[in-house]
Order: C-alpha cells, then structure tokens, then sequence
C-alpha cells in the first residue's frame, strides 16, 4: 500500500509541490530571488490577493462566483480616498464607512442571488459594471490623493522585518480558515455547495448561506480595497480592474472547485504564493510582461487540467473504492 | 427461440482495482435467445461485469467470446457493432430532442449526405414501436414522456442499432406497477424475435416471473447458474447473502401505545387533497399508492418543504410549524426522502459530518463546532447503525448504496425525532442491508417514536408497517389493519379516485 500513500500525498500537496519546484528554480537562476528582503516582497505583493481570495472562496464553495470583486476595489479605493481627502475625515472613519459599504454590496449580490434567482455570474457582472461605472461617476476618471500620513501604515508599514499589509493577510487567512474549518455556518458552504437539496431537507437554510457567502465576500474586497489604497497612496476609479481573474486564478490554483463543495485555505495560500513567485521571479529574469501572462495562463491550465484528470481517474494513482 | 448455442460467453473474467478485487475467475455463458437474471448485493460485481462485457472497462484478465469471436480488447465501440446494447439505469437521453431524434442520435439518417432526413428517422422509429406493440409519438419531446417510456425509448435505440443482446440494469427500479408490465411484455416480445436479453435486478418476484435462468453473483464471484424452474426466492437470497435467511422481516416486539404523536387534520395543498389521519407513538403507519398518488407531497407538507393551503397539523398535542425544514426538524420530525443521491445524503462531505448536520447549530459553542461531541456523535450511530466504513472520515459518496442510507438515517436520527417519515427508504439497496435497516425501523418504534413508511414495495409494506392507509389522486382511498392486508386489495384502493 506504499504506492498508495504517495499517491494521495500527491494529491493533497501537490500545489505545495509545485510551489516548492517553482522557488527551488528561481533560486537556481537568480541570487536575489532567496532573499528575506525579497521574499517579503513576495508576501507584500500578493497580500491583497490572499485578502480578497477568501471572500471570493466563499462563493465557489457554493459553486457560485464573485466577479463583482474588482469593482468593489474600485469603489473603495475611490470612496475612502474622497472621504479622507474631500470630507476631510479621518481614516479610521473613512476604513469603517468604506468597509459596510463594500459589506452592503456583498450583501445584495446575495439578495439577487438568494431571492431573485439570478445565477451568481451574471448578478457579479452587472455588479461589477455598475459600480466600476460609479467609480468612476465619483471620481470624475481623476485621482485622488494627499492622504493622512497615518494612513499610510496599512499599506507601507513594517512592524519589525515584517510588511503590514502581509499581516493583516495572515489575520485574513487564519479567519477565513476557522470560518470553514471550525464554525457550524462554515461547515454549511459545504454542504449547500455539494448538494443544495439534501443541504436545505438536513435543515440548512440555504438562501442564508448565500447571502452569508456574497456578503463576506464584499467585506474581503472592502478591506484588499483598503490595503490597496494604503499602497497606492492615491485612489483610483481603476485600481481593482481585473483584480477577480487574478483572485480566481490563485483560487484555482488552490484546487478550490468551481462546481462547489471543495475547497480548502491551506492550499489557497499555495495558490496564492504561486502566482507570487512566479510574477517576482520572471521579473527578476527580466521576462517580458507579455511573456509572463503566457505563462501564467499556461500555469492555470495545466493546474486545473491536473485536477480534473485526476478527479476522473485518468491519472490512476491509488483510487480507491470502498 | 432459445437455442443451447451460447451467444455471450466469459471465461475466467477478472477484473482488479488497487486493493479491491472487483470481478473474480468468473465464467458465465449465455444462451442464444434467453432472459438471463443477473442478481447479488450492491458491490457483487454486476456492473463490473456489464461493463466488461460491454468494454467499456477492460477486465484484468479473462476471455470474452461475442457470437463466436474471441475478445480480450472489447471496446464500447466495437461491441455495439457486434450487437451488444447497455441499458442503464440512468438513461442515455437528450430531453429537449425528440424521439426519433435520440433514436439516432450520433447516426442520423441524412439526406444527400448533409441533411437531416427526419422523415425516414421518423418513420423506422414509428417500425420499431410498432414491432414492440407500444404508442409513443416519435416527434414527441423526450421530457414530455413518463419514465416508463423514456425506456421504451432506449430500448428502440439499442434495436435500431440491431442489438442482439440488450443488457438491462434494474429496468424496473423507477417504474410503476403499469409501467413495469409493459416492459415485462416488452421483454417477452424480444424474446420472441430472438434477442436475448440480460436482466439485473433487485426485485426477485420480476426475475421468477421474466427469467429462464438466474446467475448469482457475491463478492465479485460467480456463485451459482440456476435454472428459475428449480428454484425459490429463499434460496435465492441465501446465495446472495451467504448465510441462511430464516426471516424476511424483523419481529416487532412491544405493541403501538394510546399516546398520539401526529395528528393531521383536512389538509390540503401541494397535490393533497383534505387528509386526515394519526400516528401514534410505537406505531409504523405504512402508505400506499401507486406513483403520484401524492405520498411523497403529504410529505414535502409535513416536512415544510411546501406549505400547505388549509389543515392542521399538530405534533404531540401542539401546533407543527411548518416554515421550512429547520424549524420541522427542531420541533421533531425527520424526513428520509426517496432520492437518496439527490436530496439524502450529502455525498461530498464525511460520514461524521453528514450525522451531525442537522444539530451542528446545536453542539457549537459560539458558532465553533464542539467536534469531540460531533466525533461522539458519529461513534455512536456507526455502532448504532452498524454503518461499514474504515473510518467516519470516509466520503459518504465512497460508501455502498446500504450504508449510504444508513447514513442518512443516522441523520435524521441525531436530532432524536419524535416522528420519522421514510419515504422509500430501501430503494435500490441490497437484501442483505434492507434487513438491516428495517431492523432498525423497528427499534425506533419500540423507543416511542412514529414511523410514517412511505413503501411502494409491497411485501415491505405489508411486512412492517402495523396499519395502512392507501392514497389515491391526493386522497386517502382505504385504510387496512395488519390483519386485513393484502396485495389485491392495496392495489385496488390504490386505482380508486383515478381518472376523475
């Protein structure tokens, strides 16, 4: 049964796997890519992607999805800028307000969803076309900026060796992996996203876990919003463009399923580092951009590709059946 | 039409997976024009052997011989066109086609070589029906037609194909009493014209009344051939089994109390119409019907899966409230619905999640899920039920179809219920776990709970249940105490009401 046991090793932490190939080769073409320094660039640059994956997380589970993401770091960006910059308040009240707006739209992507019965792609699309719109509308296409300096530490900041932003993700990442490994509702996008059915007759109140879902899911893009503009240090009505295809490929390529019911932070995280590594390493060899979105999407494929050929046996290591 | 010629014969078929041996040394052969049962448990080996035989799997060793030829490397393709058809459970069909168009799906009849020549696929699927004595419009849409001829459907398929030998597995399993007499007819009529055909099913009765011979299977051997002349149901199910089987049904022990635990009162709504009626603590109250009857919708109201439009329900003297499911099981109900892959167990998540689902609220502590109590919890039901799993972290999708229920009854169960409604609750599970399970059916009652057994199994009903109110057209038609059960007259209350 040894075969066996490395087979399922395989399958569990092969993103891991991936991970550490990835690192061990960067290491072998460049000196500066096994660096403190620039490892915690790494985790600094892929913070709000960690951030925001969590929530989106949420939502695959359920088999549904969130496109909405982007815009809603877009809206945050631009609304908690003009609150600190025009309104002149401070940036704890500017995070709070922006933080139950973004809850606020998360939640009534779950009211479409939940209620009207839309399927959750298209209730994130017209989302994410509207509020890029307003983003916009409020913004006047102009940035924003002249921030408290204060404000500056959640995106700059360095506590010790360590970057800020890559904290709170670690926060973010630890609630989010109590939430589906601990609580009882977490359990619950489990169920709904195997089976609504047999989840709601077990006595699940599936349209709860819904809104639940969506509405996290806005609070996770309010806060990467936050953090982002804390980078930027000015607030831009395109700041979160494309930000939920970066989300999903690091979603992806953590093995979370985009048919629901499987999904773990573990290997998020994995997901996450990944497309980290790989961005700062073919920076370092000075691979083209263009070159370098070759690449990643080849990486994508070939993750997912991996995943569904083991799932139907086709790559025969150890399946068993009881 | 029978001949001794075989036309299908295995010799010394394996068929092995990392660690489980699936198919074992079997040889089986076949004769040219016969109804072959193929019986066993769930997990005997049946499906492993249709799909060696059919190639859609190649067997790790052994010899197929299809009409004379010898096969190691049969595939899909290449037994089709040798005449050997699978009709599985769940059908091969595209619904929003139609008939004649599924007929020949993937080989449409063309004209001049480009266009579709519905007319001819039209009229040879009109042939087919004809030749087989059934009325199906082939331009009629495949979802418009009922689960009875959605098979008759298959079934032209394989002979437009000109299949010599038709596989059917567990045709009867979602039919009803009418619909299974056509096929049974059906069968007959293919008899005739010379196509043998493999029958595997559950229902023992269908098998003495179509089979000529029946092969058991158990534990990936072939046990026995027999013919169904020299045979009887008990013997039958001791080879399935491999143990002696004194009793079918389970003895029941304590006697039904006065105490009521559910009382229905006029209620009507979702396909329901004014019922009435008592389950008291310690009873099984069996219902039977013919599908449709509204059995399965008097449970969706009690359950609050729909809501009812007038009527009252109360449980143990007090108003059921019936918003959703949530709140029915908090007040004491369970539910086990008919489809257990749909709507029963949830098959992504482990055994010990599955068990604690519906209380999991209940056993956390600000909202973090106490898991040694969960743990606990599921020990206590693996035992209890006597569910087969290396582990309660085993996937539920991984289990057998009998430990699959047991599951979702340990489910239903863990909210200690004062009502159960079973809704066909041995459905497509093998004898072995179906005494199992009704042994367990029986301990509930005897700890004071109601049973509402919603059977369309006969010998189930009349096995268990203590009283029996048959509905018909959303009515309750007749009720019969255990004394006064039969068959005949279940059936008969059960056509009472129809066509009005």
């Amino acid at each position: 049964m040894k075969k066996i046991d490395f087979a399922s090793y395989i399958k569990k932490y092969g993103i891991f796997l991936a991970l550490v190939i990835l690192v061990v080769y960067f290491t072998s073409v460049s000196d500066v890519f096994l660096t403190p320094s620039n490892l915690f660039n790494v985790a600094r640059q892929v913070s709000f992607l960690g951030i925001a994956a969590v929530g989106m997380t949420f939502t695959l589970l359920l088999g549904g999805i969130d496109l909405s993401i982007g815009s809603i770091i877009s809206l945050v960006n631009v609304v908690c800028a003009s609150l600190m910059v025009k309104n002149g308040m401070s940036p704890f009240a500017a995070c709070v307000i922006s933080l139950v707006m973004s809850t606020i739209l998360g939640f009534l992507n779950g009211w479409a969803i939940a209620n009207i019965g839309i399927p959750p792609i298209i209730v994130t699309l017209c989302a994410m076309t509207i509020w890029e719109g307003v983003a916009y509308i409020l913004s006047k296409g102009l940035p924003i900026f002249g921030f408290p300096a204060s404000f500056s530490v959640i995106g700059q900041g360095y506590l010790g060796v360590v970057p800020v932003p890559v904290i709170i993700m670690v926060f973010i990442l630890i609630i989010g992996s109590v939430i589906l490994n601990k609580t009882y509702f977490g359990r619950y996008f489990y169920a709904v996203g195997g089976n609504e059915d047999a989840a709601f007759l077990s006595g699940i109140i599936v349209k709860r876990v819904k809104y639940l879902a969506y509405t996290l899911s806005g609070f996770f893009a309010g806060v990467a919003g936050i953090v982002i503009l804390s980078r930027t240090n000015s607030g831009q009505a395109l700041a979160g463009k494309g930000f939920e295809f970066s989300v999903l490929t690091a979603i992806a390529l953590g093995g979370v399923s985009v048919n629901g019911g499987v999904g773990k932070v573990f290997n998020i995280v994995a997901g996450v580092f990944i497309i980290g590594v790989l961005t700062n390493g073919l920076v370092i060899m000075n691979v083209s951009q263009y070159v370098q979105l070759v690449i990643k999407g080849l990486v994508l494929f070939a993750a997912v590709a991996f995943d569904m050929l083991q799932k139907d046996g086709k790559l025969d290591f150890g399946k068993r059946k009881i | 039409m029978q001949n001794e010629n075989p036309i299908l014969e295995l010799k010394n078929v394996s068929k092995r997976y990392p660690g489980v041996v699936a198919l074992n040394n079997v040889s089986l052969s076949i004769k040219t024009g016969e109804v072959h049962a193929l019986i066993g448990e769930n997990g005997a080996g049946k499906s492993t052997l249709v799909k060696c035989c059919s190639g859609a799997i190649k067997p790790s060793e052994g010899k197929i011989t299809l009409n004379n030829e010898e096969f190691t490397d049969l595939t899909p393709e290449l037994s089709e066109k040798k005449g050997l058809a699978v009709i599985y459970q769940e059908f091969n069909l595209i619904n929003e086609l139609s008939v004649a168009e599924n007929v020949f799906l993937g080989r449409a009849i063309r004209k001049n070589g480009v266009f579709l020549d519905m007319k001819a696929m039209v009229e040879e699927t009109r042939k087919i029906f004809e030749q087989l004595h059934i009325k199906i419009n082939p331009n009629e849409v495949v979802k418009n037609l009922t689960v009875g001829y959605q098979q008759m459907v298959e079934i032209a398929k394989a002979l437009s194909l000109d299949a010599k030998i038709i596989f059917m597995d567990e045709p009867s399993a979602s039919l009803t009493t009418t619909e299974v007499q056509d096929l049974f007819r059906v069968v007959e009529k293919l008899k005739k014209t010379g196509v043998t055909i493999i029958y595997i099913s559950h229902r023992l009765e269908e098998v003495f009344q179509l089979c000529d011979r029946i092969t058991v299977l158990r534990d990936g051997e072939s046990i026995e051939t027999l013919n169904v002349k020299e045979t009887n149901q008990r013997k039958l199910i001791e080879l399935m089994v491999g143990r002696e089987f004194t009793e079918t049904f389970p003895p029941k022990t304590k006697s039904i109390t006065d105490e009521v635990v559910l009382d229905v009162k006029n209620l009507s709504g979702n396909g329901v119409n004014d019922i009435s009626f008592q389950v008291k603590k310690g009873e099984i109250l069996g219902f039977g019907g013919l599908i449709g009857a509204g059995r399965t919708e008097m449970a969706e109201l009690l359950f609050g899966v729909e809501s009812y439009e007038k009527g009252n329900i109360l449980l143990n003297q007090k108003k059921l409230i019936t918003k959703n499911p949530e709140v029915v099981i908090n007040q004491g109900v369970a539910y086990v619905s008919e489809d257990r892959k749909q709507k029963g167990a949830l098959l992504d998540i482990d055994i010990r999640e599955n068990i604690a689902i519906s209380i999991l609220k209940k056993i956390s502590r600000f909202s973090i899920v106490d898991e040694k109590k969960e743990d606990l919890l599921a020990k206590q039901y693996m035992d209890q039920l006597s569910i087969k799993a290396p582990s309660f972290k085993q996937k539920v999708k991984n289990l057998s179809g009998g430990n699959q229920q047991k599951v979702v009854l340990g489910k239903c169960l863990s909210p200690k219920p004062d009502l159960i409604i079973l809704d066909e609750p041995t459905r497509g599970i093998d004898v072995g776990a179906k005494y199992e399970i009704y042994k367990l059916i029986i301990e509930m009652v005897e700890q004071g709970k109601g049973v509402i057994l919603i059977s369309s199994e006969m010998e189930e009903l009349m096995g268990i249940s203590d009283r029996i109110l048959v509905l018909s057209g959303g009515k309750i038609t007749g009720e019969l105490m255990r004394e006064e059960f039969s068959q005949e007259k279940i059936l008969e209350y059960a056509s009472l009401n129809l066509g009005e």
